[in-house]
C-alpha cells in the first residue's frame, strides 16, 4: 500500500520535474554564454571605434563618447584583453552547440520558402511568438548567420593582428587593408543585428526572459 | 571621491580647476592621466562601479598585455618571413610619420654622427656611418603596418641586424637589443632578440635604393617586417645588447610591448 503510494508520489514528482524541463526555453549554458559574449561584444565594438578613429576607413570616425579607452593605445588594451572572453565563450559556444545538437535543432533547416513565408508573416504582423522554444525562419536565418560574422570577425581580426604569424589567413581575406574592411563590415553587420536583435526582445518581454531565468 | 569633493572650493567650477591642475602636469603625466580618465569613465559608465575599482581595471589590462607579450612570442615563428612585394607595389609617396612634425625632424650630420654599442657585446667600439656603409647590405619590399591600422609598403636597404650582432659579438642569450634615437622628447625602444635575429630584421641606411632621406630616419633607422612601426625606431644613436627591460617610449605609455605582426 505504502509502497504503491510512494511510486506514484515518484512518478507524478518526475512527470513535474519533466513538465518542467519541457518548459525551460534557453539551457543555463545558453544563457551564461549569452550575455558574456554581449559583455565582450559591447567592449570588443566600443574599444574596436577607438582603434578605428586612429586611422579612419571612411569619411567619418566614432564619437569618443561612445569609445573605450580614451585614446589609441587604451582602446588597444581593452580590444587585445576582451578579445580573449570573447574567443573563449565563443568557441564554448560553438563547441556546446555541435555537441548537444542545438544548431542542428533550433536552426536547421533554413529553407528558402519557409523564410520568405516567415518575413511575409513578420512583416504582417501575423507572425506567431506562441512558441518561444521554436525558432521562425527569420529567426533561423539571423542567428545562423550572425554566428558565421561572429567566426569571420575573429578570423579577420586574426588575420589583421598577426599578418606576418598568420599570413595565410591574411591572404584569404586578400591581404592585410581588404581584412581590415572585412572587420569593419562584419563590426557593421553586428551592430546592426544588435539593434534590430534588442528592439524586438523588448517587443517580446518574454524571449528577454527566457534568456535571464530561463522560461 | 567624497573627500576629494569636500576639498574643492564653493563656486570654483570643478572642470576648470581639474584642467589648469592637468596643465601643470609634466606632458608624458598629462597623456597618461588624460587616457586613463577616459577609460575610466567609460567603465564607469558601462558597469557602474566606482572609480577606485576601475584603477585596479588599468592593472588587470596591463598584466593581459604582459601576458598577451607572451603569446606574441610563442606564436613568433622566427622562420616566417614578412611578405615581399615587386616594386611596382611601393607606396608612393611613403607617408612621414611620427609625434612631431616634419619640422621638428632630427637633423643629423653624417660626419658628427657615431653608432654607439653598448651592453653585452665584445666590442665596444662605435661605428662611423662611412664604416657602416661597407658592410654587405641587401633590400627588402615589405608592408609597413602602423599602429593606429594604416599600412604602407616600402623598399628598405641596409644590413642585417644579425649580422652586425655577430660582427660586434653580441651575447645573442641576452633578452633585448635597446635603441635609443634622435627624436625630440628622446626616442626609444626595446626588440626582443629573437626578433632582433630574424632574418629580415634591418639596419636600414636606404629607402627606394636612395640613402636614407631625414623624413625615414637619416643616417640609420632598424627595419623591423614583422612589428608595427612604433617598433621600427629612426634616427638611432645607441644600441645596447640587455638582460634588463628598459622601456620604451610608446611602450611606457600603454601600446603593447611586444607588438608583433
Amino acid at each position: 500500500m505504502s509502497s504503491i503510494a510512494a511510486s506514484d508520489e515518484q512518478a507524478s514528482t518526475k512527470a513535474a520535474a519533466k513538465a518542467t524541463r519541457a518548459k525551460v526555453i534557453q539551457p543555463a549554458w545558453v544563457r551564461a554564454l549569452h550575455w558574456t559574449n554581449a559583455f565582450a561584444m559591447v567592449l570588443m565594438i566600443m574599444s574596436g571605434w577607438q582603434i578605428y578613429n586612429a586611422s579612419p576607413l571612411f569619411g567619418f570616425t566614432f564619437s569618443s563618447s561612445i569609445t573605450l579607452g580614451g585614446w589609441l593605445g587604451g582602446g588597444l588594451l581593452w580590444h587585445f584583453a576582451a578579445m580573449w572572453l570573447l574567443m573563449v565563450n565563443g568557441l564554448i559556444y560553438l563547441a556546446l552547440g555541435l555537441a548537444t545538437g542545438r544548431f542542428r535543432k533550433k536552426l536547421l533547416p533554413i529553407t528558402r520558402e519557409g523564410v520568405l513565408a516567415d518575413t511575409k508573416a513578420a512583416l504582417t504582423g501575423k507572425l506567431s511568438h506562441e512558441d518561444l522554444t521554436k525558432y521562425n525562419y527569420v529567426q533561423k536565418l539571423l542567428y545562423a548567420g550572425i554566428i558565421v560574422v561572429g567566426i569571420v570577425i575573429v578570423l579577420s581580426g586574426l588575420a589583421i593582428w598577426k599578418p606576418v604569424q598568420l599570413q595565410y589567413l591574411t591572404a584569404m581575406f586578400g591581404g592585410y587593408e581588404a581584412a581590415r574592411y572585412v572587420h569593419f563590415f562584419c563590426m557593421a553587420a553586428i551592430v546592426a543585428f544588435m539593434v534590430v536583435h534588442v528592439v524586438l526582445a523588448l517587443l517580446v518581454p518574454k524571449s528577454l526572459r527566457a534568456m535571464i531565468v530561463g522560461r | 571621491m567624497g573627500r576629494l569633493r569636500n576639498l574643492l572650493i564653493p563656486g570654483v567650477d570643478k572642470s576648470l580647476l581639474l584642467k589648469d591642475a592637468v596643465k601643470t602636469m609634466p606632458d608624458l603625466t598629462r597623456r597618461r592621466f588624460i587616457s586613463g580618465g577616459a577609460s575610466l569613465g567609460a567603465l564607469t559608465l558601462l558597469t557602474g562601479c566606482d572609480v577606485t575599482d576601475s584603477f585596479s581595471a588599468e592593472e588587470m589590462l596591463k598584466q593581459v598585455s604582459k601576458f598577451n607579450d607572451g603569446v606574441q612570442a610563442w606564436m613568433f615563428n622566427p622562420d616566417a618571413m614578412a611578405p615581399t612585394f615587386p616594386e611596382s607595389a611601393i607606396t608612393k609617396p611613403f607617408p612621414f610619420n611620427a609625434y612631431y612634425s616634419l619640422d621638428e625632424a632630427p637633423e643629423i650630420e653624417a660626419k658628427d654622427w657615431k653608432l654607439e654599442v653598448r651592453g653585452l657585446v665584445e666590442n665596444k667600439k662605435s661605428w662611423t656611418l662611412e664604416e657602416l656603409y661597407k658592410l654587405p647590405q641587401v633590400k627588402q619590399v615589405t608592408r609597413h603596418i602602423c599602429v593606429e591600422g594604416w599600412s604602407a609598403i616600402g623598399s628598405w636597404t641596409g644590413t642585417p641586424l644579425r649580422d652586425f650582432l655577430k660582427i660586434v659579438g653580441a651575447d645573442t642569450r641576452a633578452k633585448y637589443v635597446w635603441f635609443q634615437c634622435a627624436d625630440k622628447d628622446g626616442y626609444n625602444s626595446p626588440l626582443d632578440m629573437r626578433s632582433a635575429l630574424h632574418a629580415q630584421t634591418q639596419m636600414t641606411f636606404k629607402f627606394g635604393d636612395e640613402i636614407l632621406p631625414r623624413a625615414y630616419g637619416f643616417p640609420m633607422k632598424i627595419r623591423v617586417p614583422t612589428k608595427l612601426g612604433f617598433k621600427n625606431p629612426k634616427y638611432v644613436l645607441s644600441m645596447e645588447v640587455t638582460n634588463d627591460y628598459k622601456g620604451g617610449f610608446w611602450e611606457d605609455q600603454g601600446y603593447n610591448s611586444f607588438s608583433g605582426s
